[in-house]
């Protein structure tokens, strides 16, 4: 891709990334974010964190069925915006919503399981934006830091469970995202027993 | 030029706006005088201004819940799941005509129409605390009479000891009941809730024809609906085509899709937790900052007295 592509792309993912708080600051100034705002705002800021982490897990499967490469440069960007998201969600949950009311968030954590798992995702999602500078892959050395960032897969599976759990089981979204979570995950354990096999095959036949 | 309504509002519109205004007048004069007859009521269109004696005795303190909020964001699956379907497709409800049966175990089972139903007791405006199960909260001032002045004409037997309501069944007045996307429904239709007789004949449980001085509107239940202001919103069933008298506890239709999460009973209690959220605070819509949820809604000092010896932890 040239460097123009690359610099378009880039524009674009940010635009699209940026979308949804822009639609949650323009309907704070039209007053426009339903009578029920911090429900509101906090439901959005929650699906827009779990699109992005989607979306960022869905570059390496596209890498692996049609073969582009390009995507992956869009790794870090999609995933720190994903944690953008996520930690705006959170902050809303303890100022907006409960205005630090620390032992009820608390007794939350502890009881809901839905909430230990939505706090626990994001938990797991700050050593990897920590970590996501390329000083810090220097530093750790890439085996190291790519088998730290496995843990988003753990942070997805878990934040799609807390979403399922929250809501009402009759609403069909949290099983979409669960279901295109399951594909991402299952093309990659795919090729990763694919090339496990091989390698087997290959220590095989030198035995 | 000077511009006037008939310039800029179709004709047809416009004819029907007075047909409504005319309506409204007739509906207000029927309101003043309760033994008018009922072919002098014209249909009452939702929005149609409803009149009611304000009743000082059941009035919360505190300021009634914008009109605006109230009617376009509430739960009514009959509609859909998400809080603003209800007023979005709330227009293919049809309120007119409309007939309540009234039956079980009572002497004198009856279908009443519900032009009979807007009469039997005098209309009073009551502002009651509506507190969802989703730890939500309005205040309402609703249009309507004690549901016991109905229930008194069928004359109960005295083998009836419960209620239960069924709203109406036709998807194609109620969307909501379509089946969804992967062939499986919401909730099982039609809806049903229920009552013991005692809280079914409490002064507190309104039948209600009306909010904020109008004819119900389609999304909040019309054209007839039950408000039981110290239980759950979903307790107070809408749009209501059946009511039975009966010896045996009702199956309710949240209880059926989710048994661990709402009984029977559903009296709003602070001190027990839904199974995914406490019930302890509740976020009145329009402010800010969490409040207490209090014991009975609020009505503990009316209400309590109904549950005298029960687990209400076991009976939630």
């Amino acid at each position: 891709m040239t460097t123009r592509g690359r610099v378009a792309l880039k524009i674009v993912v940010w635009a699209v990334a940026l979308a949804p708080l822009a639609g949650l600051l323009y309907g704070f100034a039209t007053d426009n974010l339903t009578v029920n705002p911090i429900e509101y705002v906090t439901r959005e800021l929650g699906e827009a964190a779990i699109r992005l982490l989607l979306a960022t897990l869905a570059l390496t499967p596209l890498r692996l069925l049609f073969g582009w490469s390009w995507p992956v440069t869009l790794r870090r960007l999609l995933g720190l915006f994903a944690f953008f998201y996520a930690l705006l969600h959170f902050s809303v949950w303890i100022v907006l919503d409960h205005f630090f009311d620390w032992r009820t968030m608390g007794d939350d954590i502890l009881k809901r399981p839905w909430i230990t798992v939505g706090v626990a995702a994001l938990v797991l999602l700050v050593p990897l934006a920590a970590t996501s500078t390329t000083g810090m892959i220097k530093r750790l050395g890439g085996q190291t830091w790519r088998r730290l960032h496995r843990l988003v897969y753990v942070a997805a599976v878990l934040g799609c469970l807390h979403y399922i759990w929250l809501a009402k089981k009759v609403l069909v979204q949290p099983w979409v995202y669960a279901g295109l979570l399951g594909v991402l995950l299952g093309i990659r354990g795919f090729d990763a027993s694919r090339r496990f096999s091989k390698r087997w095959a290959v220590i095989g036949s030198r035995g | 030029m000077r511009l006037r309504y008939s310039d800029v509002t179709p004709e047809k519109l416009y004819l029907s706006r007075r047909e409504l205004m005319a309506g409204a007048i007739a509906l207000a004069a029927v309101g003043c005088d309760p033994g008018a007859q009922a072919g002098a009521a014209a249909p009452a269109p939702a929005g149609a201004p409803l009149k009611a004696t304000p009743n000082a005795a059941y009035r919360v303190q505190d300021t009634p819940t914008k009109f605006e909020a109230a009617s376009t964001y509430n739960n009514f699956y009959e509609f859909g799941v998400n809080k603003e379907d209800p007023a979005r497709l709330g227009h293919t409800l049809k309120p007119r005509p409309w007939h309540v049966q009234v039956d079980g175990l009572c002497a004198k089972p009856k279908t009443f129409d519900i032009e009979e139903v807007l009469k039997v007791a005098p209309l009073e405006e009551r502002i009651y605390g509506l507190r969802c199960v989703e730890a939500w909260s309005m205040v309402i001032p609703w249009i309507g009479y004690p549901l016991a002045a109905l229930l008194k004409l069928v004359d109960p037997r005295p083998g009836a000891k419960y209620v239960e309501f069924t709203t109406l069944k036709d998807p194609e007045q109620l969307p909501g009941q379509k089946p969804g996307f992967f062939g499986g429904g919401t909730l099982d239709w039609p809806y049903t809730e229920g009552l013991r007789l005692d809280e079914a004949m409490h002064p507190l449980t309104l039948l209600t024809v009306g909010m904020y001085g109008q004819v119900l509107p389609n999304q909040n239940g019309a054209p007839v609906r039950v408000v039981i202001p110290w239980k759950y919103g979903f307790k107070s069933a809408k749009s209501i085509v059946r009511i039975r008298l009966t010896d045996a506890e009702p199956k309710t239709a949240w209880n059926k899709a989710a048994p661990q999460e709402y009984g029977f009973y559903s009296n709003v209690n602070p001190n027990v937790d839904h199974p995914r959220w406490s019930q302890a605070t509740e976020r009145r819509i329009g402010e800010f900052r969490r409040r207490t949820t209090l014991m009975f809604n609020g009505y503990a000092d009316q209400v309590a007295s109904l549950y005298t010896g029960m687990d209400l932890k076991k009976n939630y």
